[in-house]
């Protein structure tokens, strides 16, 4: 099937002329078409534009031209990546109808290279959420298992992935919202370095966390988007110089002679046995392959959630003040515009994004901007000076589970943050470190996947594709009906 | 340490909704205080911690400010800047009475 083949094979299928552009485009949207009612992964599909960029690929490919590896090879993006003149909400209702005027570099850059764009992904609300239920417009529904959350916030862009809805998606990860997705639904996630990949036209939640992420059907898909969108970019003046690798060749490095960590104190109580199970299978076959394992320790990991909150939310409640009626989004009517700001939020945001406004503005308010923000800033520098130390001790990554459980069931945490907010406990320090991090698919456990994360040292994708590639197995398939 | 009753009351989340130009009903109120308590006081692990003379950590990239030359370049005409208004007048953001 066309729709099950990696972009990898999918680039080789249209480079050999066996396989149109348009034959891929058009087998995804009919795979949309049958299972999207279930799965809910989108929040639009645009099929106009996608066949149009299919034909405009076919005749470059026809011409012997090739603007990338992703030349003709259709994709999804969250709903929080800006594309110009196509609706992007970030599954609010406070931007139901902006239309952005401008693209996101990543997208320019995919755009630029002939990829052929789908449709806009679900998601939580402006990205805070861990289950893709605090979006304002749809259920997106795990497919290995349409009971339960597909993870989030990056939820529809990872079930997407998974039921073969899209070759590859972009999502982005402020504390994991790339990694618990794809740990969720089978798929590989990766986490770049905080600075990797521009972050311009990526509507902002926490902006010194932020970083924009890959959901692929294996490393190599990931490595290949990556070789195509990392980079310096002038328009986000935190993008960094450091020249991007050859991702795609890292995923075949031997793993002999890397220094592998495994952080104890990701291991406690909380986590599933049986996701410590598949982690001590990973640490095996590594040792065979000729790496070394060693434990390690992370003495203030404990202190990452707590000090992720406060930081995301005092950044979120300052990004999200822009939202008021003014201009563009959703405006309601009031006498005067005092009232219209408090009206036009009240009605736009949802009540988790409201929650977070709520404990951001608290956060910095007078009185307690000390107590909380600043002295959060200097436990940030203590765990990431955790990191500096392993990196400095030789370690060339960390293997960790990637959330303390499998995927739950629809509704099962929806009325308690905080359980939601533990979700995040084994993915927020990589942010507050600005690290790499990779998601890697190993297992199927009573019908749900088991994914680990793999933590890198700034600017080490390279590393983490080499161990990832060795870890891989052949791609978990959820059991859907096949579409011809 | 607060308990949940202590650590935010109703005139706190009142206050914060107030500077964060958000309203809630009476009922979304008392759900939200004691959402807001039961995670600040998560938030208290965080007092356990001896940060003296540590430095703090705005930002994990060796960057400082980045400049440019003071040049025009291109930009986003009127016309598109305004396509998402709401409201427009000649070329403006039209807004509700301001006083």
């Amino acid at each position: 099937m066309i729709t099950d083949m990696t972009l990898g094979e999918l680039e080789r299928a249209l480079d050999a002329k066996e396989l149109s552009s348009m034959e891929a485009t058009e087998a995804y949207l009919r795979r949309i078409k049958v299972l999207e009612p279930e799965i809910g992964a989108y929040i639009s599909v645009d099929e106009e534009n996608a066949l149009a960029q299919a034909a405009a690929s076919d005749s470059r490919r026809a011409k012997g031209e090739k603007l990338s590896s992703l030349d003709g090879i259709p994709l999804s993006l969250k709903d929080i990546i800006c594309t110009q003149g196509i609706a992007t909400t970030c599954a609010s209702r406070i931007l139901v109808n902006y239309i952005p005027p401008y693209d996101a570099t990543c997208w320019r850059k995919l755009k630029q290279g002939g990829g052929v764009l789908l449709g806009k992904c679900n998601m939580d609300e402006f990205a805070m959420g861990s289950s893709t239920e605090s979006s304002a417009f749809k259920l997106t529904r795990n497919p290995f298992d349409l009971s339960k959350v597909p993870g989030g916030s990056s939820g529809g862009s990872a079930a997407a992935v998974a039921a073969d809805l899209a070759c590859y998606s972009l999502g982005t990860d402020t504390g994991g919202s790339v990694r618990q997705p794809a740990h969720f639904c089978g798929v590989v996630g990766l986490k770049p370095t905080y600075g990797r990949i521009s972050r311009f036209g990526v509507i902002p939640y926490a902006s010194s966390l932020d970083q924009v992420g890959i959901l692929a059907k294996c490393c190599e898909d990931a490595a290949i988007v990556l070789e195509r969108i990392a980079g310096k970019d002038p328009m986000d003046s935190t993008s960094f110089d450091t020249p991007p690798d050859a991702y795609r060749q890292a995923c075949k490095r031997p793993v002999k002679g890397l220094k592998i960590g495994v952080p104890q104190e990701f291991l406690g109580d909380a986590i599933d046995p049986a996701i410590k199970e598949q982690l001590n299978q990973a640490v095996a076959q590594l040792k065979q392959a000729g790496a070394t394992v060693e434990d390690v320790s992370l003495p203030h990991t404990q202190y990452a959630l707590p000090a992720y909150y406060v930081l995301a939310c005092s950044e979120a409640s300052s990004n999200l003040a822009r939202y008021d009626g003014v201009r563009y989004g959703l405006r309601a009517e009031a006498e005067n515009v005092q009232d219209m700001f408090v009206a036009s939020r009240s009605q736009g945001f949802g009540m988790e994004v409201k929650r977070r406004i709520m404990l951001g503005t608290y956060a910095l308010s007078s009185g307690y901007y000390d107590a909380y923000y600043n002295k959060t800033l200097q436990v940030r520098t203590l765990i990431k000076r955790d990191y500096d130390q392993i990196f400095a001790d030789g370690f060339h990554c960390l293997l960790t589970p990637v959330a303390p459980t499998q995927a739950f069931a629809i509704g099962a945490n929806i009325d308690d943050p905080l359980t939601m907010y533990m979700q995040d406990v084994c993915t927020v320090p990589v942010n507050l470190a600005g690290l790499p991090a990779l998601v890697v698919p190993v297992a199927l456990h009573q019908g749900l996947p088991i994914g680990l994360q793999l933590i890198g040292a700034p600017f080490g994708e390279s590393e983490l594709f080499a161990i990832g590639s060795a870890l891989e197995t052949n791609r978990l398939k959820p059991n859907l009906p096949a579409v011809q | 340490m607060s308990d949940n009753k202590t650590i935010i009351s109703a005139e706190d989340v009142d206050y914060v909704a107030k500077l964060a130009h958000l309203q809630f009903t009476s009922q979304e109120a008392a759900d939200c205080t004691a959402k807001l308590a039961s995670i600040l006081n998560y938030m208290q692990e965080l007092q356990k911690i001896d940060v003296t003379d540590v430095p703090i950590t705005t930002h994990v990239l060796p960057l400082q400010n980045v400049f440019r030359e003071d040049e025009t370049g291109s930009c986003l005409s009127r016309e598109a800047a305004l396509a998402n208004a709401p409201e427009q007048w000649e070329g403006y953001f039209k807004v509700p009475r301001i006083i």
